[in-house]
C-alpha cells in the first residue's frame, strides 16, 4: 500500500477541506465537487480523506458490505451469505474510497460476469462491480468534466436512487448502492454538464495560494512527503487522529443539533432572493450547516454556520447568467450579507 | 541571437537532467518539429536513460486498451484463465514515454497519464478486470504545434522542464548518439546514486517560488517542479546542496518558459530578454573530475536577496521570445493566464467533444456494430455458453463437435462504434476592433458572444473570437467551451485604428479550417461595416484593401464556411453588402441582431 499524503498536512484551502469533512459528518449533504486551478491537491485532499474517516462495520464475506445491524430482509437475494444460510456477522472495516478511473469499462463500473469463474470453472457468478465497493462510502472521479457520457448517466442513475441494477449477461441482480459522490476537475478543460452539476451537494472552488509563505510550505511538504512518505505520515499522525475523532464525534451529534424556525426562513430568504431551483438548495444548506455545528460543538444551527455554508451549498445552482459579471461566489456572498444584515 | 551551438548545449543539458531521473521530474515538453535535431535530443535522452529502462513511444491515436491494458484474448482462451495484457503506461515503469504530436493529444489521454505521472500507478478497471500495476516514468512531449496549439494543459503542468528546439540548425555541434560516451553514461549514474542525499536548502526553495509569483506562473507544480530540478542539477555537478547555480538552471528551464507577466522593470531591462551573458551555466565538461562533495558543503550559504535575483535573471533569460513585447502592446487583451508564448497557457484544448468510442449497445438503434469488438467480448463466455446450452438441450450431435465450435454471440455483447451523434459547432466571431465606434462595436460583439456561450453551454458548443485592427487579426479567444476562460478574455479587449479586413478574414478561414481537421463544423460571424482600409502585404488607401478583402471573402465561400454578416455600420453602405455576398454569407445589420437575438441567426446561418 503506498502512502497517502495526510489531510492534516493540506496547507490552507479551507473551504475544500471543510466541505469534505462536512461529507464525512453527514453523507446526505450529497456529494463534493471540488473545481479548480491545476495543481492545487483536489486529488490528494480527496484521497487524504479516507484516513479521516472512522471504521464502519459490514457482515463478514459480504461482497455488498451489508450492515450487520440492519435486517436480512433487504440483502441482495442472490448473495453468497444469504444462500448459504451463514450468520451474518460483522467486523470492523474502514469505509470505502473507491477511485473510477477514466477509462473504466461499464461493465467495472455496475458489475458483469466474474469473468476468471466463467473462463476457468464455467460458472456463472456476478462480480459486484465498483458501485458496490462504493456502498456505505464513497465514490472519487477525478477529471470529472472528461467522463465519458454514457457513465456519467449511469452514475447520476445510481446516485439518486441508491440503487443499481444490473441486466447483463443473463444476470439479473439489484443491489443497494448509495455512496457520496466527489469530483474533481479544471473548468478550463470543459465545463460539467449542468444535470451533473445539480447532483453534488456541494461545490467548492479552489485557487492557487497567492501568498509566497503558503507556496513554500506546500512545496516544502510535497517534497518532504515524496522524499520519505512513512516518515512524513508518522508526523501528521497524531493531527489526522484528532481530525478522525472530531469527525466521530460529530456524526454521533448530528442528531442533536437543534435547528431553530428561524435559521429555516433564513435559509429559505436566502435561496428566494439568489432564485435557485427546487428544494435541493436550501435542504443543502440546513444539513451542511448542522453537520458544521456538529464538527465544532455547537448545540443550535446560526448564522455563522449559514454563512460559511452558503457558498459551498448554493454557487453551482444559481441559474447563469451571461450578462452579470461578477462570479458565483460574490453573488451568493452578496445574498448572505443581505440576508443576515435584515 | 544566441549561437546554434549554445542553444544545443542547452537542450543537451536538458536531456541529461531529464535521464537522470525522468519521474521525478515528470519529463519535459519539447518543442520542434521533426527533424535531425529533434531525434538527436530524443536518441540523447534514450541512450542515457538507466540501463534497461524501457522506452515507449505513445502515437496520439493510441487507443485506450493499448494504453491501459486490458485483457490478452488470446492468451485468456488459451489458458482458460483471464490473463491481463499490459498497457504502454504499464510498460513504461522505471523509463520514458515519447508522445509524438502531443499538441493534438486528446484531453482523455492526456488525463491517462496525469493519472499515472500522479499516482506512478495505472488503474485498471476494463474487460472484466481490475487491476492496480505500480508505474513510475517520465513523458517527454514532443510539441509540432503551430499559433496556439498547445499540449493539452494538465500534462503540461506535470512536465518540468520546456525545451526549445526550433530554430537550431543542424550541425557538427548535434553529437552524435551518445551511447557511444561511457564516460557521460558513468557521470550520469553517479548523479543517480547522489540524488536520493541532495538537500534543496530553504533559501533556495523560496528563490524558486518567489521567482514565479514574479513571472506569473500560477500553479504550484512549477516551483515543486523546478526545486526537483535543482536537486538533479546538483548531483549532476556532484554536490549534495542545491546552491544558487542548480536553482538558476532550474529556473531557466522550468520557471522561464511559463512566465506570462515580466518582473517589474527596476530589477531588469525588458528590451533585452535574450541577454549575452546567459546566466545558465553550460554543460559542464565531462572529463571534469567529480569535485568532491565535500567542496559544495564548505561554499558559504547563498544571500537569500542575491540568491532571488540570480534565480530570477536565469528565468528571464529562458522566457518566450516575444513574450515582452507582445505584453507591451496588448497587455489588455490577454487575461493573466492566457498570456502567448512557449508558456503554454495559452493553449487549446484538443477535446473533440466527449470521448466517444466502442461502447455496448444495440446495433439497430445507436450505430454501427463493431464485429472484431462484438467477437473480443463474447469469446470469453464461450465455454459458459456452451455448457449452459448443453445442460439445457443436451442436444449436440454425437461427435460433440460441431455445435460447440460455434460462435455464440449474445445482445448484451453486442459492440457498437459510437459515431458523434451531433458534430461539434464552432462559431468563430470576427469583429472589426478599428476607429472611434471599436468601443461600441466591441460591447456589442463582446455580449453577443456571451449570449452564444450561455447558449451553447448546455450544447457544448465552442466559441472564438478574432479581433482585428492596425495591420493585423488577433486571436483573442482561441476556441473554448469553457464560460470560465471566455469570460476571462472578454473582459478587456482592445480597440481602435485602421481596418485590416482581409487579415481578419484570412485569420478567420484559417481557424475554420483548424476546426473542419478536428472534425468540427465552423460557423464565421464577421461584425464589420465592411470598410476596409489596410491590405494584406499592409499597405493602406487606394482600392487594394478592399479588393483584398473582397478576396478573403471569396476564399471564405470557396471553404464552403457557413458565416453571418453583421453589419455594425450605423448607414449600411454597399461595400459591407458585397462583401457578404462574395462570402455567400447572410447579411444581417446590427439593429435587427440586437432585437433578434444573434442566436437565431446564427442557428439559421449554420444550416
Amino acid at each position: 500500500m503506498r502512502a497517502v499524503f495526510p489531510f492534516s498536512a493540506i496547507v490552507g484551502q479551507d473551504e475544500m477541506k471543510l466541505a469534505i469533512r462536512i461529507a464525512a459528518v453527514d453523507a446526505s449533504v450529497g456529494g463534493v465537487l471540488v473545481f479548480g486551478d491545476r495543481g492545487t491537491g483536489k486529488s490528494t485532499t480527496v484521497r487524504a480523506l479516507a484516513a479521516l474517516l472512522p471504521p464502519m462495520e459490514e457482515v463478514s464475506g459480504c461482497p455488498y458490505r451489508c450492515d450487520p445491524h440492519k435486517d436480512r430482509s433487504q440483502c441482495v437475494a442472490s448473495c453468497p451469505i444469504i444462500e448459504s444460510q451463514g450468520k451474518r456477522e460483522g467486523h470492523q472495516t474502514a469505509v470505502p474510497v473507491v477511485d473510477l478511473p477514466l477509462g473504466a469499462t461499464e461493465d467495472r463500473v455496475v458489475g458483469a460476469l466474474d469473468l476468471e469463474r466463467a473462463l476457468s470453472q464455467g460458472e456463472r457468478a456476478f462480480e459486484p462491480g465498483l458501485l458496490a465497493r462504493a456502498h456505505r462510502g464513497f465514490l472519487y472521479i477525478d477529471e470529472v468534466n472528461l467522463l465519458e457520457d454514457h457513465l456519467v448517466d449511469l452514475l447520476l442513475d445510481v446516485a439518486a436512487s441508491g440503487e443499481n441494477v444490473v441486466e447483463r449477461e443473463g444476470i439479473s441482480i439489484r443491489h443497494p448502492a448509495k455512496f457520496v459522490l466527489i469530483g474533481s476537475g479544471n473548468p478550463e478543460e470543459g465545463e460539467l454538464r449542468p444535470q451533473l452539476l445539480d447532483r453534488f451537494g456541494l461545490s467548492v472552488d479552489v485557487r492557487t495560494p497567492t501568498e509566497l509563505a503558503t507556496r513554500v510550505e506546500v512545496i516544502k511538504r510535497r517534497d518532504r512527503f515524496e522524499r520519505d512518505p512513512d516518515g512524513f505520515v508518522d508526523d501528521w499522525r497524531a493531527e489526522d487522529a484528532a481530525l478522525r475523532e472530531q469527525i466521530q464525534t460529530a456524526k454521533g451529534r448530528l442528531s442533536q443539533i437543534q435547528i431553530p424556525d428561524s435559521f429555516l426562513e433564513r435559509a429559505s430568504t436566502l435561496c428566494m432572493a439568489l432564485g435557485t431551483d427546487g428544494l435541493r438548495g436550501e435542504l443543502t444548506v440546513i444539513r451542511a450547516a448542522r453537520a458544521l455545528a456538529a464538527l465544532e460543538g455547537d448545540g443550535e444551527v446560526g448564522d455563522t454556520h449559514l454563512k460559511q455554508v452558503a457558498a459551498p451549498a448554493l454557487r453551482h445552482r444559481l441559474r447563469r447568467n451571461p450578462l452579470d459579471e461578477s462570479d458565483s461566489t460574490t453573488r451568493v456572498e452578496r445574498a448572505v450579507a443581505e440576508v443576515l444584515g435584515s | 541571437m544566441t549561437l546554434p551551438e549554445d542553444r544545443w548545449e542547452r537542450a543537451a543539458q536538458a536531456a541529461s537532467l531529464v535521464a537522470v531521473d525522468p519521474a521525478l521530474i515528470g519529463g519535459a515538453v519539447v518543442k520542434a518539429g521533426p527533424g535531425p535535431v529533434r531525434d538527436a535530443w530524443c536518441e540523447r535522452v534514450r541512450s542515457l536513460i538507466r540501463e534497461g529502462t524501457p522506452v515507449r513511444r505513445m502515437p496520439i491515436h493510441v487507443t485506450e486498451d493499448r494504453l491501459l491494458g486490458g485483457l490478452d484474448l488470446v492468451a485468456t482462451l488459451r489458458s482458460g484463465k483471464a490473463v491481463l495484457q499490459r498497457g504502454v503506461l504499464a510498460e513504461a515503469d522505471g523509463g520514458v514515454v515519447f508522445v509524438a504530436m502531443a499538441e493534438r493529444l486528446a484531453a482523455s489521454n492526456a488525463a491517462h497519464l496525469c493519472a499515472v505521472l500522479d499516482r506512478h500507478e495505472v488503474l485498471l478497471e476494463r474487460d472484466g478486470l481490475g487491476r492496480r500495476t505500480p508505474s513510475r516514468f517520465g513523458v517527454v512531449a514532443l510539441d509540432e504545434g503551430i499559433d496556439d496549439q498547445r499540449v493539452p494543459h494538465a500534462l503540461h503542468d506535470r512536465l518540468a522542464l520546456i525545451v526549445d528546439l526550433e530554430g537550431i540548425a543542424a550541425g557538427p555541434w548535434i553529437r552524435e548518439a551518445p551511447e557511444t560516451d561511457p564516460e557521460e553514461r558513468a557521470w550520469l549514474d553517479e548523479a543517480r546514486a547522489l540524488l536520493p542525499e541532495v538537500e534543496v536548502p530553504e533559501p533556495v526553495v523560496q528563490a524558486l517560488c518567489s521567482a514565479a509569483d514574479t513571472l506569473g506562473v500560477p500553479s504550484l507544480r512549477a516551483p515543486l517542479l523546478a526545486m526537483q530540478v535543482a536537486r538533479v542539477a546538483a548531483a549532476l555537478q556532484g554536490r549534495t546542496v542545491a546552491e544558487a547555480e542548480d536553482a538558476s538552471v532550474a529556473a531557466a528551464f522550468v520557471l522561464g518558459p511559463r512566465a506570462t507577466r515580466a518582473p517589474a522593470p527596476p530589477e531588469t531591462e525588458p528590451e533585452e530578454p535574450e541577454a549575452p551573458e546567459d546566466p545558465p551555466p553550460p554543460e559542464p565538461p565531462r572529463n571534469e573530475d567529480e569535485p568532491p562533495p565535500e567542496d559544495a558543503e564548505q561554499s558559504p550559504p547563498p544571500d537569500p536577496e542575491v540568491l532571488e535575483d540570480v534565480v530570477l535573471a536565469a528565468a528571464q533569460s529562458a522566457m518566450p521570445e516575444g513574450l515582452l513585447l507582445g505584453l507591451q502592446v496588448q497587455r489588455q487583451a490577454r487575461s493573466a493566464a492566457g498570456a502567448q508564448g512557449t508558456a503554454g497557457a495559452l493553449q487549446k484544448s484538443n477535446q473533440r467533444g466527449r470521448p466517444v468510442g466502442v461502447r455496448p449497445g444495440n446495433p439497430r438503434q445507436d450505430g454501427r456494430l463493431n464485429v472484431v469488438e462484438t467477437l473480443r467480448s463474447a469469446a470469453p463466455w464461450q465455454r459458459l455458453r456452451a455448457d449452459a446450452e448443453a445442460e439445457k438441450g443436451g442436444q449436440l450431435p454425437a461427435d460433440g463437435s460441431g455445435d460447440r465450435d460455434r460462435v455464440r454471440v449474445r445482445p448484451e455483447d453486442f459492440r457498437i462504434t459510437k459515431t458523434q451523434r451531433r458534430t461539434e459547432t464552432l462559431t468563430i466571431f470576427a469583429v472589426d476592433a478599428s476607429g472611434s465606434a471599436a468601443a461600441y462595436r466591441l460591447a456589442e460583439a463582446k455580449g453577443a458572444v456571451e449570449q452564444v456561450l450561455a447558449d451553447c453551454y448546455v450544447r457544448r458548443d465552442n466559441v472564438a473570437l478574432i479581433a482585428f485592427r492596425r495591420d493585423r487579426a488577433d486571436l483573442i479567444l482561441p476556441p473554448t467551451k469553457s464560460l470560465v476562460r471566455a469570460k476571462r478574455s472578454l473582459v478587456r479587449l482592445p480597440g481602435g485604428g485602421a481596418t485590416p479586413l482581409a487579415a481578419g478574414l484570412d485569420a478567420a478561414r484559417a481557424l475554420a479550417d483548424d476546426a473542419r481537421r478536428r472534425g468540427q463544423s465552423p460557423v464565421v460571424v464577421v461584425m464589420t461595416d465592411g470598410k476596409a482600409n489596410v491590405a494584406r502585404d499592409g499597405s493602406r488607401g487606394g482600392s487594394k484593401p478592399q479588393e483584398d478583402a473582397l478576396a478573403a471573402a471569396r476564399a471564405l465561400r470557396e471553404d464552403g464556411v457557413a458565416s453571418l454578416f453583421v453589419d455594425t455600420a450605423v448607414r449600411p453602405r454597399p461595400e459591407a453588402k458585397s462583401l457578404a455576398e462574395a462570402m455567400a454569407a447572410q447579411y444581417v445589420a446590427l439593429p435587427y441582431v440586437r432585437n433578434q437575438g444573434i442566436a437565431s441567426y446564427l442557428s439559421a446561418a449554420a444550416e
